[in-house]
């Protein structure tokens, strides 16, 4: 049975080119406000508050939209998206819309009674989030007390409802020891799949990376880890593993193609390609409060841009791979290289490649890493919004 | 049926006897709009072949592996023995993928 292509997957197999299929997925950004601080986030710099976000009924219009694009899962992400107390509402319209509904959470903020709640309007799946096994690092690295205890409650609510959980774990230095430990972790909790996560560098986490990148050597040994587990726990929790770009030779497929399967609502209702698109300059980001999602999907500047391999120079226009990864990952060219049409430096063609790694093992090497910069609100400003 | 809930959390392993069951999670739907088949499961789309989909179809818990085999037997004109194997082959793979519970 072949599977399509998901946001996350490092799949090996050719896509077909098709610039004007529709979308599979649609990430909704639902809020920024979170309870937690992890400086890795994927979340922009610039957070948006909470005066600007949409309204409920605009969320559950961005869901009809969503379905009738032929989009067939909605993932409910944010910030922490439990923190909108309108949650159920979104859900029940997504839910009754056909697609498939899998809840994003941190966890810390859900009750018991809400998440039956959830699960009585059709959620379909809950992925929670941990920052470590090791109480005192997930607090350290969360900036939030107490939350491996109330995830664990959380996780047993999932199960209780006989709801299916995946342990979402964010893999960096501060954690990566522990692997084997998440792993259990996840098991005790019933997770029918674990995403063993490495870090990828946008945003927040690019602010952090001198904190946060592992070892090559610890990278590989992960790997090795996971590959033992996943062959122990078949049939019991299937895997996902997400490498970190700086130590591989070609670049991530990036949301499985610019505008090729995947978009992203932010709480304000910009429509992006990627979470991090708003890092490249020269994109137009059309909102859903002036535009069809349809019409964004087909039309819209920012997914136009880098659909396809029509933008590509060298090396990537002449490349074997140029449908396989279709350039790797734009925000990562233009955050390394200045230039969002050059390859991804995590691509050994790229120019930019040895230096890419050699920062990634500079950074790694030091034995005393630099503090987090925690993910928060920057004070109001009088304009805001 | 319920095995994820199960502690012990063992792998399942598909026989002729097993009663394979979608669990509520796990969405087989048709898309009008592409003209096929999905298998909607956490974060995964998968999509069936026309066998898979014939298989999925009968799995209600109900039936057993070889009546399912029997069935389609009957329907495709082909040697029990044979689809009995490929049946359970594709049904350890959906078993280890999460997508049939048994």
């Amino acid at each position: 049975m072949n599977e399509v292509a998901p946001m996350e997957q490092f799949s090996e197999k050719p896509l077909v080119e098709a610039c004007a299929r529709a979308p599979v997925g649609l990430l909704a950004e639902l809020t920024h406000r979170c309870p937690l601080q992890c400086p890795y986030c994927s979340n922009p710099l610039e957070l948006d508050r909470v005066n600007t976000e949409l309204t409920t009924e605009q969320w559950q219009d961005v869901m009809r939209q969503a379905a009738d694009l032929g989009i067939l899962q909605i993932h409910l992400s944010g910030g922490e998206p439990t923190v909108r107390k309108d949650l159920e509402d979104i859900i029940e319209v997504a839910a009754k819309a056909g697609l498939y509904t899998n809840l994003i959470t941190a966890g810390v903020t859900l009750t018991r009674d809400r998440l039956n709640r959830m699960k009585d309007v059709g959620l379909d799946h809950v992925q929670l989030s941990i920052q470590d096994v090791d109480e005192a690092n997930a607090e350290r690295i969360s900036a939030y007390k107490n939350g491996l205890a109330k995830k664990r409650e959380v996780g047993k609510w999932v199960r209780e409802f006989d709801m299916p959980l995946t342990i979402n774990a964010p893999i960096h230095r501060h954690n990566i020891e522990n692997l084997p430990n998440i792993i259990n972790f996840a098991v005790e909790m019933g997770a029918g799949r674990i995403e063993v996560a490495n870090i990828q560098y946008y945003a927040w986490a690019l602010k952090n990376r001198a904190s946060l990148m592992p070892t090559r050597a610890q990278v590989l040994k992960s790997a090795e880890i996971v590959e033992e587990a996943k062959e122990r726990l078949k049939g019991i929790m299937v895997f996902d593993f997400v490498v970190p770009d700086y130590y591989a030779k070609t670049p991530k497929p990036c949301m499985g193609g610019w505008g090729r399967g995947v978009m992203n609502v932010t709480p304000q209702g910009r429509v992006l390609p990627c979470h991090a698109s708003e890092s490249v300059p020269g994109l137009e980001f059309d909102n859903v409060k002036d535009r069809r999602l349809a019409d964004i999907w087909l039309n819209g500047q920012a997914f136009q841009k880098y659909r396809g391999t029509s933008w590509m120079k060298e090396p990537c226009r002449s490349c074997p791979r140029a449908e396989i990864d279709f350039g790797g990952c734009r925000c990562q060219a233009m955050a390394f290289t200045g230039d969002a049409t050059n390859t991804d430096p995590a691509c050994k063609l790229s120019p930019h490649h040895q230096a890419f790694v050699a920062a990634a093992e500079a950074e790694s090497g030091v034995a005393n890493p630099p503090p987090f910069v925690y993910r928060r609100m920057a004070p109001a400003k009088a304009t805001a919004g | 049926m319920n095995v994820e809930t199960n502690p012990s959390r063992a792998r399942v392993m598909i026989t002729p006897a097993s009663k394979p069951g979608m669990p509520p999670h796990i969405k087989l739907r048709h898309d009008p709009g592409r003209g096929r088949w999905h298998v909607l499961a956490p974060e995964r789309v998968f999509e069936p072949d026309p066998i898979a989909i014939e298989i999925l179809k009968r799995c209600d818990g109900v039936n057993s592996v070889e009546d399912i085999a029997t069935e389609l037997a009957k329907d495709y004109n082909a040697p029990l023995q044979e689809i009995l194997a490929d049946t359970i082959s594709m049904l350890q793979e959906l078993s280890d993928k999460g997508v049939i519970r048994a």
